[in-house]
């Protein structure tokens, strides 16, 4: 976001102004005309014709008519859609707080005196570019017969059936591999963020007698503060829209216990409530303006990264 | 050989403390402390730490492995740390024939190749124009515009999605590509512009003076100039396109036209019990993406912070 407002300033630099009825070059339009077009038809208007039919009661195809706010009524009332809000909220919320400090652990960790640096490093990245269903199929594996086996074999009943079945922990497993996965893109940026720090802080520091946790919570932390914001806040918002791992890991299940967002939104499209998840989809989209306008406001002041 | 106890509970909670003496040993080395006795033994157990951590992330992929290469009778035994003995490439055969691997694989290099091609192109030449132009309106709002879907999650506009391209003959791979580059595009287009805004102008006016129009002066000049952008850009776009599964298996309508990780799903219904083919499929295909990135890996990791950080 520094960009943009970096764009705005830079323009504001005189100069530019009396050139603003310059003929511009005809080719400029054909540069700009495809993104323009092609964004406008598949993005744009599938988003109005959503929105437009979340007033109606259409089930996708034939007849329909209109039935205004009577969807959303409805969905603030449906058990099931309120489960799986409450479901991805509190799954994104937990999976944030579990990537952000494994990640930033292992950034310090990666960014200390260590051997193999490099190629400790290579190796963390690798999750970020294996496919998430492909992996939660191996995940689902070994949730489903490793662990149950391993705990069948060590005399630990808890573990003696897969987490997977019991509706209470099988959003675990979610977390479990959603973190796998994401943890590489957070770390890359805590990496990013610590090395951007100057040693000599911390010598300063250290000849100040300030020990090492005093060091990480009074130096570190303060000074990666908007790295933590801008991870927070990019994690929440994927992690909203959880959907491939999810159903490669529990498909939803057990019940609709798993049941994201995504998953509910898409549901609609085969059980033939397009209408009503149409609405679901807009509330969806109003609560991801909401964490945009957030994301926004707080990037914006933070324009020395 | 059985290793079975190292389940991932145990090992993210290793994960967890191991980073956290990890985090205050390497302060006080990273920091430039003076020398002190246990120095050299903490650098150490920090890096065995990580060691272990690596592990943890290295497991799944390992357990992959071992499985796709067991004969299916060992596959079956529930013990996914064991080495495959005998040895035994029958899953990759079966695999490779049961998901159609070849024709799969055509149909990922495609939606990836494309969409990789069109977010470059569309993305660097919008991105040139709403920069040159700022001080024009249209491109001015085209560039807030064309940002807004950074706002948009997929799952949000996907039922009419669903509807218009199966109506337009686009529920294909080609329907895919259009609608990743769309959702790629304001990310690229706010890395481009970013960058952009810092080729000086004077480059540009002494190629005019030269006689450059603006088409020869954005090929000959400015496009190879974003080489480094293009590269996040493009390493963003394959990533995304090649690993994704819910767009393509909710636009493409043929099943015989679907990409690599939508056609693994045949091992959650049908032949759910051949481990060592399921597993031999999923490797097939993951290691397209794994072996591009151990090649270019200092281009992913630097491509990743960097995109990260502007978008």
């Amino acid at each position: 976001m520094t960009a943009t407002k970096s764009i705005v300033t830079g323009s504001g630099t005189g100069a530019k102004a009396p050139r603003s009825r310059r003929k511009i070059d005809p080719i400029y339009y054909f540069f700009l005309f495809p993104a323009v077009l092609l964004f406008t038809l598949a993005i744009t208007v599938p988003g109005i014709i959503g929105i437009f039919f979340s007033l109606t009661d259409s089930i996708g195809i034939g007849q329909w008519e209109f039935t205004g706010f009577t969807n959303y009524v409805a969905a603030f009332s449906d058990p099931a859609i309120l489960s799986s809000f409450l479901f991805t909220f509190g799954f994104a919320l937990v999976t944030v707080i579990v990537v952000n400090v494994i990640a930033f652990m292992l950034a310090v960790g990666l960014t200390s005196k260590i051997r193999f640096k490099m190629g400790l490093r290579a190796i963390f990245v690798i999750p970020m570019v294996v496919s998430g269903i492909i992996i939660a199929y191996v995940f689902q594996f070994l949730f489903q017969n490793s662990l149950p086996a391993a705990g069948g074999a060590l005399g630990i009943p808890f573990l003696e059936t897969s987490i997977l079945a019991n509706p209470d922990l099988a959003w675990l497993g979610i977390v479990i591999v959603t973190a796998w996965q994401s943890i590489p893109g957070t770390l890359l940026i805590y990496i990013a963020g610590l090395l951007s720090i100057p040693g000599d802080v911390y010598e300063a520091a250290s000849i100040d007698g300030a020990n090492s946790r005093q060091q990480l919570f009074g130096i570190t932390l303060p000074l990666v503060a908007g790295y933590v914001v801008i991870n927070v806040i990019l994690g929440f918002k994927n992690y909203l829209n959880a959907y491939d791992i999810i159903v490669g890991l529990t498909g939803g299940g057990p019940g609709t216990s798993t049941r994201s967002i995504s998953m509910t939104i898409i549901r609609g499209f085969q059980t033939g409530d397009y209408a009503y998840q149409m609405a679901t989809a807009t509330l969806f989209f109003i609560i991801t303006i909401i964490i945009a306008v957030l994301q926004l406001s707080v990037t914006r002041g933070r324009s020395n990264i | 050989m059985s290793t079975i106890p190292l389940n991932p509970d145990t090992t993210a909670k290793k994960a967890t403390s191991g980073a956290d003496t990890g985090s205050t040993r390497s302060i006080t080395t990273g920091g430039g402390t003076p020398p002190m006795k246990g120095r050299k033994s903490g650098r150490w157990s920090t890096t065995v730490i990580l060691i272990l951590c690596a592990v943890t992330v290295l497991l799944p992929l390992y357990v992959t492995i071992s499985m796709a290469f067991k004969t299916s009778g060992q596959a079956v035994d529930g013990n996914a740390f064991s080495l495959p003995a005998p040895f035994s490439i029958d899953g990759f055969v079966q695999a490779w024939e049961l998901t159609r691997f070849p024709v799969g694989f055509a149909m990922s290099f495609i939606v990836t190749a494309g969409t990789v091609i069109f977010t470059i192109i569309l993305a660097s030449f919008a991105s040139y124009a709403i920069v040159r132009n700022w001080d024009h309106r249209l491109f001015r709002y085209s560039f807030f515009y064309l940002l807004g879907a950074m706002f948009i999650p997929f799952p949000v506009v996907a039922l009419p999605q669903i509807q218009l391209t199966g109506r337009f003959g686009l529920d294909n791979p080609l329907g895919v590509i259009l609608l990743a580059t769309m959702f790629q595009l304001s990310f690229s287009v706010l890395l481009f512009t970013a960058f952009l805004r810092s080729i000086p102008i004077e480059l540009e006016e002494s190629a005019r003076i030269d006689g450059a129009t603006t088409w020869q002066t954005f090929w000959k000049l400015i496009f190879p100039l974003l080489a480094p952008m293009s590269a996040t850009v493009g390493i963003f776009a394959f990533l995304y396109a090649w690993n994704d599964f819910m767009m393509p298996s909710l636009i493409i309508s043929d099943a015989d036209m679907q990409t690599l990780p939508v056609r693994q799903n045949l091992f959650q219904s049908q032949f759910s019990s051949d481990y060592n083919v399921a597993f031999a499929s999923y490797l097939m295909a993951m290691a397209p993406a794994i072996i591009a990135y151990l090649f270019a890996q200092r281009w992913v990791m630097e491509g990743v912070t960097q995109g990260a950080l502007k978008g």
